[in-house]
């Protein structure tokens, strides 16, 4: 039965999967304003808040990664469907994220704001992030999917590996000193990027192997 | 026959009042955050009670404490961890007795002394000073101790003395955050021997009435309040009187982040943030932050004609 269920969801038991993968994103936002409620958040907690919203963000960020390389090796394609939800959550998160950091970090103080994205790595690459999740978020619909075309529209949502990248880099950025939690993210990271690239070698179409420039950009693309 | 007196009871094992007083707060932390984070601040100030005779400074603040909960909840102390919720959790392994600070180097009398004996160096006075950390946020704590310069003056500093080293506890068995390498342990502090010197700071001993909690730095710890908080070395256990410059830790482990100053400067960024605000621990908004924390009437003197950009 279960089986099956993982094989070929039929519609009804996939939109009950995506039901309660709605509430499972949710989660981390309902704990987050239970332990606010019942002032759980330690001394400090505004960058408590702070820290789990950018947190989950991240994650959630490397779980929809996760999702394609799963289809491939277990041959699950419906999987692909979950992708838009997830998508629009780590959006959601990001939003909440900012918020918490214009708002109850800078008061809207768009000077000092400025400041920041100007001469602070980490926030300019947090920003640049976010700023590259609007078009994802904007074209997530299948109107905006159609009026793109598949192959532009597809062409567009690969910049979520850069907005991962930077998500990660921003985090690296701010810790004062211990990077083994970013350390982590950035390995997970790498594994799952890893993969599609080494998917895309083994892959490659085999005209490909007969002219040499392409072959050394694309090494020295991957040693760099 | 055997009569037993209901005053059985040893006065150290009596819940002091303030603790008594605070067991709600006691009872819903642990409920919120587990048991183990308050077990030790409370089974301490049980334990140990308070100082009798403190004495109060004109130099505290009249701005309201930081909770004692906070205070003992939220902090950074590498050697047991750097999340700020790790002191409070694994410093209950820290050994504070016996103890022995020793002051040496260019002295006249270089001297080790065991804890117990420290705290009577001196009258205890309390100090309720402001704590600026590196990181943005602030406290006010109520601390215990007496001047530095008490004990430096009692060793007779030789005249080529130009700075003071302090030198924190490392012991890799109860401090596991030193295994984690990160930080050239053990921890090492500086000051001018001028700064030392200066009647704001003090070993404190002690915090809210109560010896030091292990998480904010016990036995016995240096407090600097116009300098960023970790210029204010925990778990002393080595004075260095000494001719150059000391290398402190945090200048080793990121030396393009942190200088030998340190002076709390609203101006001078730290490279990845701002300075200019800090959020007071307990507060919604804000504040903004002040030159040497607040203190500068009396300590900007101390840096008449230097370039605080250049000497961060």
């Amino acid at each position: 039965m279960v089986w099956r269920l993982s094989c070929n969801p039929t519609r009804r038991q996939l939109a009950a999967i995506k039901i309660a993968l709605f509430l499972l994103c949710l989660a981390p936002l309902l704990l987050l304003g239970w332990n606010a409620w019942n002032d759980a958040l330690g001394a400090n907690p505004i960058e408590a808040i702070t820290r789990a919203l950018g947190t989950w963000t991240l994650r959630l960020l490397l779980i929809i990664l996760t999702i394609s390389p799963l289809r491939k090796l277990t041959g699950r394609h419906w999987l692909l469907r979950l992708r838009r939800m997830l998508g629009l959550f780590v959006f959601f998160y990001a939003i909440l994220h900012l918020t918490t950091y214009l708002w109850l970090d800078k008061f809207f103080d768009w000077q000092a704001i400025a400041n920041d994205i100007f001469k602070r790595p980490f926030i300019t690459i947090g920003m640049a992030a976010f700023a590259l999740l609007v078009p994802l978020a904007a074209t997530s619909s299948n109107a905006m999917m159609k009026r793109l075309g598949g192959k532009r529209w597809q062409q567009l949502h690969r910049t979520v590996y850069v907005i991962a990248i930077f998500g990660v880099a921003h985090y690296w950025w701010l810790v004062k000193l211990d990077v083994t939690s970013p350390l982590i993210y950035a390995a997970l990271l790498t594994i799952l990027l890893g993969v599609r690239l080494l998917w895309r070698y083994l892959e490659r179409p085999q005209k490909w192997q007969e002219p040499s420039s392409i072959r050394c950009r694309s090494k020295t693309m991957a040693k760099q | 026959m055997l009569i037993r007196h209901s005053s059985d009871v040893v006065p150290s094992e009596i819940t002091s009042r303030r603790v008594f007083e605070r067991r709600r707060e006691f009872l819903q932390a642990a409920v919120g955050i587990g048991l183990s984070e308050v077990v030790y601040p409370l089974s301490s100030a049980i334990a140990a009670g308070k100082f009798p005779d403190t004495t109060k400074s004109s130099l505290s603040t009249l701005e309201k404490p930081t909770l004692f909960k906070d205070v003992t909840s939220y902090n950074n102390f590498y050697e047991f961890g750097t999340d700020k919720a790790d002191p409070a959790l694994h410093a209950n392994t820290l050994k504070t007795r016996p103890w022995i600070l020793s002051v040496e180097g260019l002295v006249k009398r270089p001297k080790a002394i065991a804890i117990d004996d420290l705290i009577k160096l001196a009258p205890l006075e309390e100090r309720i000073y402001r704590m600026r950390c590196v990181e943005g946020w602030s406290m006010v704590i109520p601390w215990l101790g007496f001047p530095l310069a008490t004990l430096l003056k009692s060793v007779e500093p030789l005249g080529a003395a130009k700075y003071v080293e302090f030198v924190s506890a490392a012991d890799p068995k109860t401090m596991p955050g030193v295994n984690r390498g990160m930080i050239d342990w053990p921890y090492v502090e500086g000051l001018r021997l001028d700064e030392a010197l200066h009647p704001l700071t003090i070993l404190s001993v002690g915090l809210y009435g109560e010896p030091l909690p292990n998480q904010n730095g016990a036995p016995v710890r240096l407090v600097v309040p116009w300098k960023y908080g970790f210029k204010s070395g925990k778990s002393i256990v080595k004075i260095r009187l000494v001719e150059h410059e000391p290398k402190t830790a945090w200048m080793k482990a990121a030396p393009s982040e942190y200088g030998f100053y340190s002076n709390v400067n609203p101006e001078v960024d730290h490279p990845r943030w701002s300075q200019a605000t800090e959020r007071r621990i307990g507060e919604f908004f804000k504040r903004k932050t002040l030159a040497f924390n607040g203190y500068a009437d009396k300590v900007a003197r101390l840096y008449a004609g230097m370039d605080l950009k250049k000497f961060y």
